[in-house]
């Protein structure tokens, strides 16, 4: 079973491999918004949200995964549909 | 009078080197990158030797980490060549916002991306389970998928896509940037082919018959241009890119020059007259090596040294006859001759950018690598022996040519001189 901060790590881990912006990466938050501030590919959303559900072993509607803009949404999400 | 163009630049991944200095020195060496593959005896290939490039790991972790999760076998030897290639010219990307809109890419093809369709594609469509694709695989199996990753890395302005004409389509990339070049639409081209290794990509040529299926048990000897004991060629992955330049914008911009691209030229055979999907037509592979030894404006003569297509098929003597025919040079009077597949087999859209690599290192430090695996000569070109280096030759060279034929019986051939700055 993960805990808060296990998923946490787990959220930046994956998002962190799409970044663009890597100095963006070392003042990473809950709050970072990961197009604007790690200016990672809209593309790779979609990339980021199947890594999510093999990760976590969860599935993720395309309505959730469209409402995750930072990295606090994520983790939201992914406890919500853990529990 | 059309622009001159000049090559500055040169980066090469093949089986037997990961750069241009190992490149330069595997030649020298005649050092051969071939190897049995248990993969393809497992799958039961009856050719179970490939050439593909190793010890990579260093090269890629160059490419940022959110490129290379989008960049399959055949992009990364590409991306990997072309940043050597940029660099050794010279250049860096420029900074800021602005791409460069004087420089261009053409990074051909002749497969593409087919490990991206066979690990990915086909499984997840097959099982219903498209939504697993994921954004990162149109990029990857679209034809211009390593040219738009180049130009991506390096912010190019100016036109970029990816040709294919199958084994003819490194050396017709170099031809096709140069005309641009000549017709003032840019002042710098990167030019050259890629093409990976999957056995998706072999199996085709594997049960065609084409492929070297008798050395297994031997792998450096599976190779065998212009021998009596050819008997197809060896599968091969990697990449050559060239930079290719305006010769004022060089000479501008006081870098190094290797040589000139004196003459090219492209055509079809037509699938007349011999020709067809896969053999090429004597007639029209002559035409070509005239017309680009007509647009060089040389005395066929003045030819000291040919990179042969040179698979190990069937074709080989006829490619020799069709040499000596189009330059009229007889046996006795004939240029140096070698097959660089013979160190690192057959690559497709990439072997004619490598061996453009091969050809230009050549001719600029003067020597020819030794042509391997041939000391059985064929005997219908038995009076050419002498013109094939069994060891690798120290000699001048001022002039080369090289040709690639392909499938669809397309050929091109390029002729260049060394630089000389008198």
């Amino acid at each position: 079973m993960m805990n808060q901060e296990d998923i946490y790590n787990n959220v930046v881990r994956i998002v962190s491999k799409h970044a663009k912006d890597t100095e963006a990466l070392n003042s990473i938050n809950p709050q970072t918004h990961i197009l604007n501030d790690l200016k990672v590919n809209s593309a790779r959303l979609v990339d980021i949200v199947l890594d999510f559900e093999d990760t976590f072993d969860l599935e993720i509607s395309d309505d959730d995964a469209d409402r995750i803009a930072t990295i606090g949404d994520a983790v939201t999400l992914v406890k919500a549909l853990k529990n | 009078m059309a622009r001159r163009v000049v090559i500055t630049g040169m980066g090469v991944v093949a089986a037997n080197a990961n750069n241009q200095l190992e490149f330069l020195d595997a030649l020298r060496a005649a050092r051969s990158g071939l190897r049995f593959m248990p993969e393809l005896e497992d799958l039961g290939f009856a050719c179970q030797v490939a050439a593909i490039p190793k010890g990579l790991e260093a090269a890629l972790a160059t490419i940022p980490e959110n490129i290379r999760l989008a960049t399959n076998e055949c992009m990364s030897y590409a991306t990997i060549a072309a940043l050597e290639a940029y660099k050794d010219a010279g250049l860096e990307p420029a900074p800021g916002d602005q791409p460069d809109d004087t420089t261009g890419a053409i990074i051909g093809t002749g497969i593409g991306g087919i490990d991206t369709l066979s690990l990915r594609v086909v499984p997840n469509v097959r099982d219903k389970r498209v939504k697993r694709i994921g954004s990162t695989v149109v990029e990857q199996i679209m034809g211009s998928g390593s040219a738009a990753r180049i130009a991506g890395l390096l912010g190019l302005g100016n036109q970029v896509f990816s040709n294919s004409s199958a084994c003819n389509t490194g050396t017709e990339a170099m031809i096709m940037g140069t005309q641009r070049i000549q017709l003032g639409l840019a002042d710098r081209m990167l030019v050259g082919g890629t093409e990976g290794s999957d056995p998706h990509i072999w199996a085709g040529f594997d049960s065609m018959k084409v492929l070297s299926r008798k050395f297994n048990s031997d792998p450096e000897a599976a190779s065998r241009p212009m021998s009596a004991s050819a008997g197809g060629f060896i599968p091969a992955a990697g990449s050559g890119v060239l930079v290719l330049e305006d010769l004022e914008t060089a000479q501008k911009r006081g870098v190094r020059i290797y040589a000139e691209i004196i003459g090219s030229a492209i055509n079809c055979g037509g699938m007349r007259a011999g020709g067809t999907m896969t053999m090429p037509s004597s007639s029209g592979v002559q035409k070509c090596i005239s017309q680009a030894l007509k647009a060089a404006a040389i005395d066929p003569r003045a030819v000291d040294y040919i990179n042969g297509h040179l698979t190990a098929t069937i074709a080989d003597p006829m490619e020799l006859n069709n040499w000596s025919v189009a330059l009229d040079r007889k046996p006795g009077d004939f240029p140096w001759i070698n097959s660089t597949k013979s160190l690192i087999g057959h690559s497709l859209g990439a072997a004619g950018a490598i061996e453009a690599v091969a050809t230009i290192l050549q001719l600029h430090y003067g020597f020819i690598h030794a042509s391997r695996n041939c000391e059985d000569f064929h005997p219908d070109i038995k009076d050419f022996v002498r013109h094939v280096p069994q060891s690798t030759q120290n000699v001048p060279l001022q002039i080369a040519a090289k040709a690639s034929f392909g499938f669809g019986d397309v050929n091109s051939c390029v002729i260049f001189r060394k630089w000389s700055a008198s």
